[in-house]
C-alpha cells in the first residue's frame, strides 16, 4: 500500500514537482559535508576565519549586468615574482604582484599579509604601488615590532584603513587634481589623477623587505584587493560566504522541521486516537485539555521558554513539538471516532483482543497515510517556526540557519542598505522547502484520505 | 448548545488558557524576577546610603549594613521565600495580571517614564492600530475575491489565487516586510525605511507622519495573509455551492450571482469564521516580528528590543499582554460563529 502511495504520489503534477525540490534539497545537503569545509560550519560565527574575504560583497554573477565591478582578488605568496638581492649584510627581499585593473570600479578595500621570522633587529617592509602612468606611491614604511627573543615570529596584515598607509597618501597630493583627504586609500591608489575615476592597466605592487641578519627570513606574503563582487550568493558585513551559510542551512532546516513533524504528528496520532477510541468521558477531557493547548499563544510561550532554558538546537525542536501536536490529535479523534464503528473493529473488540491491540493493530494503520501527509504538512510549520524564533534573535547561535541569516541581515539594516544578496535567497530556500512539503503533504491528503476517499465512492 | 451556554463556556474556557499561560510565565521566570528585584532595592539601599551620607568606620561596614537592610527588605516583601510557595506564586500573578511589574531597566515611554504598566500601554494601541486595520482589509479582500473565484471555479482567475495562496503562506511574513523594504524605501524611495514617525506625538501633524508610516507595514500584512484569506473562503464556499439546497435555489430561478453572494456566503460562514480565527492567531506572531522588522513603535518592536537587551519584565508584560490580545481575537471569532450559525441561533 505504500508503495502504491509514493507512484500515485509521483503521478500527480503537484506530487512531482514536491518531490523534486525535496531531491534538490537533499542533494544540496550532501554537498554540505562533501565538498564544503566542516570548518566553516564550526567556524560561521568566528570572523577571524572569514577575514580574507571581501565585505558585503555582492554575488559575482551581478557583473553581467549593469556596470562591471571590482572582482576580488587574493594573491598568495605563489603568485609574486621574488627578487632578492643582498648588499652590506642587508638582504632586500622584493615579492612583487602584477594587478591587471580592468573593471569600472574601485576595490573596497586592501589588506597585505606578511610573517617574517626575525631576531634582535626587526625588518622594515616598505609597500610600493607602481601605476599605468608610471607614478610611483610609497604607501608603507616602517619596521617590524622588535623583540628581545632571539627568534621571533611576527605576523601580521596592514589594512588599507592603517594610519601610516593614510598619512602615506598626504605627501602625493600635489600629484593629484582635486583634494584627496575625503578619499579613501583603496581609491586613490588606483585613480586617475585628474579624476576620482579608475585607472585602467598594470598596477606593480612590491612588498620589500630589509632583512638585517642572516637568521631573518619572510616566511609568507599575501596581497588582497577586496573585491565589490564575490562568489556565487556574495558576502555579508562580517565578510561570510553566504553560499556557505545558505547551504549548510539547508540540512539544518530539513532535520528541524522532519524531526518536529514527525514527533509532534505521532504524539497527535496516538493523542487522537486514544481519545477518539475511547470516547465518552475519556474523550470530553482529553479534547478539553486539546482545547486549552490550542488556544495558548505559541510564539510568546516559544519566547519565554527560550529566554528560560535555553537556545541549543534540541530545545528548541522540543519546544515546537510541544506547540504543534494540536492540530493533529483533533483531526484523528474525528476520524477514529468514526473507524472505532466500523465491522472489522467490532468484530476484533468481540473476539476478545485488547483495547491495545485494536488501536495498534487495527485502527493506526488505517490512518498512516494520512499521518504521512499531515507530517509533510506540518513540515513547513515547523521550519518557519524555528526562522520566526532565529529572527527575533532566540535560535541557537552557533549554527547557520537560514533565520539566523535574515536576523543577522536584520540587525544589520540589509533591507534599508539594499543588499539584497543578503536577504532574498534564505527566504527563498524557506518558502522552497516549505512549498515542497506543503505540495506533497496536499497530495498525499487528498490521495490518502480514507473517510474522503469513501464518500467519493 | 444555546447561545447563553456557549458564551459562558467559550469565557471559562478563554480564562482557563489564560491562567495556564500566566501560570507558565511565572513558573519559568519566577525566579529571575526575583533575583532582578533584589538586585534592584539594593541599588534602592545604596542610593539612600548616599543620599542620607551615613558614615561607615570602613568598607565592611557599609556592607554589612546593606546586607543587613537588604534582608530586612526582602523579608517584608516576601523575596526571602521560594519561588515557588503557593502564596507567592498567587501575589505574582495577581502583580502580573495588573501589569505591576517595577521598573524597565532600558526603555522609558515618550514622556520619560521607565514604570513597565506605561510602556507598555503606550505601545499597545499602536499594535492594535496596526493588526486591526491589516485585519479589516484582509477580512474584506478575502471575502469579496474569494466569492469571486468561487463563483468561476476552475477559471484563470481561480488558478491565479490558489497559487498565490500556496505562495504566501509559505513565504515568512517578517521576510516579505524586508523584500517591501528593500522595493519600496531603498530600490523606489516611495516609503520610509523605518516606520517610527519622525516628528514628536505633541505635534499636530503626529497623527498624519504616524499614518504614512504605517502605509509600508500595512501593505505587507495585508499581501501576505490575504491570499490565504481568499482560498478558505473559495473553499468552503464551493462545498456549499455543490450541496442539493442550493441546486434547488437555482431550479426555482433564483439569480447565480445572488446565491452565490447571499445564499452561499451565509451558508459557508460559520466554518469561514473557524478558520479565520486559526489563522488569525498564527498571524497575530507574524505582525509582532512583522512590526520589529519596520521599526513600527508598537509591542513587537517592543518585544525584540526586550530579549535583545534581557528586560525580563518588560517580556513577561507583554507576554500576558499579547496572550489577552490573541484570546479575545479567538473568542470574538468564536461568537461571531455563533452568531452566523442559523442551528445555534434556532434553539
Amino acid at each position: 500500500m505504500q508503495k502504491k502511495l509514493l507512484i500515485d504520489l509521483l503521478r500527480s503534477r503537484r506530487g512531482f514537482i514536491g518531490i523534486s525540490i525535496i531531491v534538490f534539497l537533499l542533494l544540496v545537503s550532501a554537498i554540505a559535508p562533501l565538498f564544503i569545509p566542516i570548518k566553516s560550519y564550526i567556524l560561521w560565527n568566528d570572523p577571524d576565519y572569514w577575514i580574507n574575504n571581501p565585505k558585503t560583497a555582492a554575488p559575482f554573477w551581478t557583473n553581467i549586468f549593469g556596470s562591471k565591478e571590482f572582482e576580488h582578488i587574493s594573491l598568495k605568496k605563489n603568485d609574486a615574482k621574488i627578487v632578492s638581492e643582498s648588499s652590506d649584510g642587508i638582504k632586500i627581499v622584493n615579492y612583487e604582484f602584477k594587478i591587471n585593473m580592468q573593471s569600472g570600479s574601485f576595490p573596497d578595500d586592501f589588506m597585505f599579509l606578511y610573517t617574517a621570522k626575525y631576531g634582535n633587529i626587526p625588518p622594515v617592509l616598505q609597500i610600493d604601488i607602481n601605476r599605468p602612468d608610471n607614478n610611483n606611491f610609497t604607501v608603507y614604511y616602517s619596521s617590524l615590532p622588535s623583540s628581545s627573543n632571539i627568534n621571533t615570529t611576527f605576523s601580521d596584515r596592514i589594512f588599507s584603513t592603517n594610519k601610516n598607509v593614510k598619512e602615506a597618501m598626504f605627501q602625493y597630493q600635489s600629484l593629484f587634481k582635486y583634494p584627496i583627504a575625503n578619499y579613501e586609500p583603496q581609491v586613490l591608489l588606483f585613480s586617475d589623477t585628474d579624476k576620482p575615476s579608475v585607472l585602467k592597466g598594470t598596477y606593480q605592487i612590491s612588498e620589500k623587505f630589509f632583512l638585517f641578519d642572516n637568521s631573518s627570513i619572510v616566511d609568507d606574503i599575501g596581497l588582497i584587493l577586496g573585491g565589490k563582487v564575490f562568489g556565487i550568493m556574495g558576502t555579508d558585513d562580517l565578510r561570510r560566504d553566504l553560499i556557505v551559510g545558505i547551504i549548510w542551512g539547508t540540512p539544518i532546516a530539513l532535520f528541524i522541521g522532519l524531526t518536529v513533524a514527525i514527533f509532534s504528528i505521532s504524539i497527535g496520532l496516538i493523542y487522537g486516537v486514544i481519545a477518539g477510541y475511547r470516547g465518552k468521558r475519556t474523550d470530553e477531557t482529553m479534547m478539553r485539555i486539546n482545547d486549552i493547548f490550542y488556544a495558548l499563544p505559541t510564539l510568546p510561550l516559544l519566547i519565554l521558554l527560550s529566554i528560560t532554558f535555553g537556545r541549543s538546537i534540541f530545545l528548541i525542536i522540543g519546544f515546537l513539538m510541544f506547540f504543534s501536536w494540536m492540530g493533529t490529535a483533533k483531526i484523528i479523534r474525528s476520524i477514529a471516532l468514526q473507524i472505532r464503528n466500523f465491522q472489522y473493529v467490532e468484530a476484533a473488540k468481540l473476539m476478545g483482543q485488547s483495547d491495545l491491540k485494536v488501536i495498534f493493530k487495527h485502527i493506526i494503520p488505517q490512518l498512516l497515510p494520512l499521518t504521512f501527509a499531515s507530517v509533510a504538512i506540518s513540515v513547513p510549520g515547523a521550519i518557519l517556526g524555528e526562522a520566526a524564533l532565529s529572527f527575533i534573535g532566540l535560535g541557537d547561535p552557533s549554527l547557520p540557519t537560514w533565520g539566523q541569516l535574515l536576523h543577522d541581515a536584520n540587525t544589520a539594516d540589509a533591507a534599508p542598505r539594499g543588499i539584497w544578496w543578503w536577504i532574498v535567497p534564505p527566504g527563498m530556500m524557506i518558502a522552497l522547502t516549505g512549498l515542497a512539503f506543503f505540495l506533497i503533504g496536499n497530495t498525499l491528503d487528498s490521495i490518502a484520505n480514507p473517510l474522503r476517499n469513501k464518500n467519493k465512492k | 448548545m444555546g447561545l447563553g451556554r456557549t458564551l459562558l463556556f467559550r469565557s471559562f474556557n478563554m480564562f482557563l488558557v489564560l491562567f495556564a499561560t500566566l501560570f507558565i510565565t511565572v513558573i519559568l521566570l519566577g525566579p529571575t524576577l526575583d533575583k532582578l528585584l533584589v538586585e534592584a532595592m539594593r541599588n534602592q539601599v545604596i542610593d539612600e546610603i548616599n543620599q542620607r551620607t551615613l558614615k561607615f568606620q570602613n568598607s565592611e561596614e557599609r556592607l554589612s549594613y546593606i546586607n543587613k537592610e537588604l534582608q530586612l527588605r526582602s523579608k517584608t516583601f516576601g523575596l526571602d521565600q521560594n519561588s515557588f510557595t503557593p502564596s507567592k506564586l498567587f501575589y505574582r500573578i495577581i502583580s502580573v495580571m495588573t501589569l505591576d511589574l517595577g521598573k524597565s531597566h532600558f526603555f522609558t515611554t515618550d514622556y520619560g517614564s521607565s514604570n513597565v504598566r506605561d510602556i507598555i500601554f503606550e505601545k499597545v494601541p499602536k499594535t492594535l492600530l496596526l493588526f486591526t486595520t491589516s485585519t479589516l482589509c484582509v477580512t474584506v479582500i478575502g471575502i469579496v475575491l474569494g466569492t469571486y473565484v468561487a463563483g468561476k471555479e476552475g477559471s484563470w482567475w481561480d488558478k491565479l489565487n490558489s497559487i498565490f495562496a500556496i505562495f504566501s503562506n509559505s513565504f515568512p511574513s517578517w521576510w516579505v516586510a524586508m523584500i517591501m523594504i528593500l522595493v519600496f524605501a531603498f530600490t523606489l524611495h516611495i516609503f520610509p525605511a523605518r516606520a517610527t514617525p519622525i516628528s514628536s506625538p505633541s505635534d499636530s501633524t503626529y497623527i498624519l507622519d504616524l499614518l504614512y508610516h504605517m502605509a509600508l507595514p500595512l501593505i505587507t500584512l495585508i499581501i501576505v495573509s490575504f491570499g490565504s484569506w481568499a482560498y478558505i473562503v473559495r473553499y468552503f464556499l464551493i462545498n456549499i455551492l455543490n450541496e442539493d439546497f442550493i441546486f434547488a435555489k437555482r431550479t426555482i430561478g433564483i439569480s447565480r450571482r445572488k446565491i452565490l453572494y447571499s445564499h452561499g456566503l451565509r451558508n459557508a460562514g460559520p466554518p469561514i469564521a473557524t478558520a479565520v480565527a486559526l489563522s488569525l492567531a498564527s498571524s497575530f506572531g507574524g505582525s509582532i516580528i512583522t512590526e520589529a522588522v519596520f521599526d513600527w513603535p508598537g509591542m513587537g518592536k517592543l518585544y525584540y528590543d526586550a530579549i535583545g537587551l534581557f528586560d525580563i519584565p518588560i517580556i513577561i508584560g507583554l507576554t500576558y499582554i499579547s496572550t489577552v490580545i490573541f484570546l479575545v481575537t479567538i473568542f470574538i471569532t468564536d461568537i461571531s460563529y455563533t452568531l452566523l450559525d442559523p442551528r445555534v441561533k434556532g434553539s
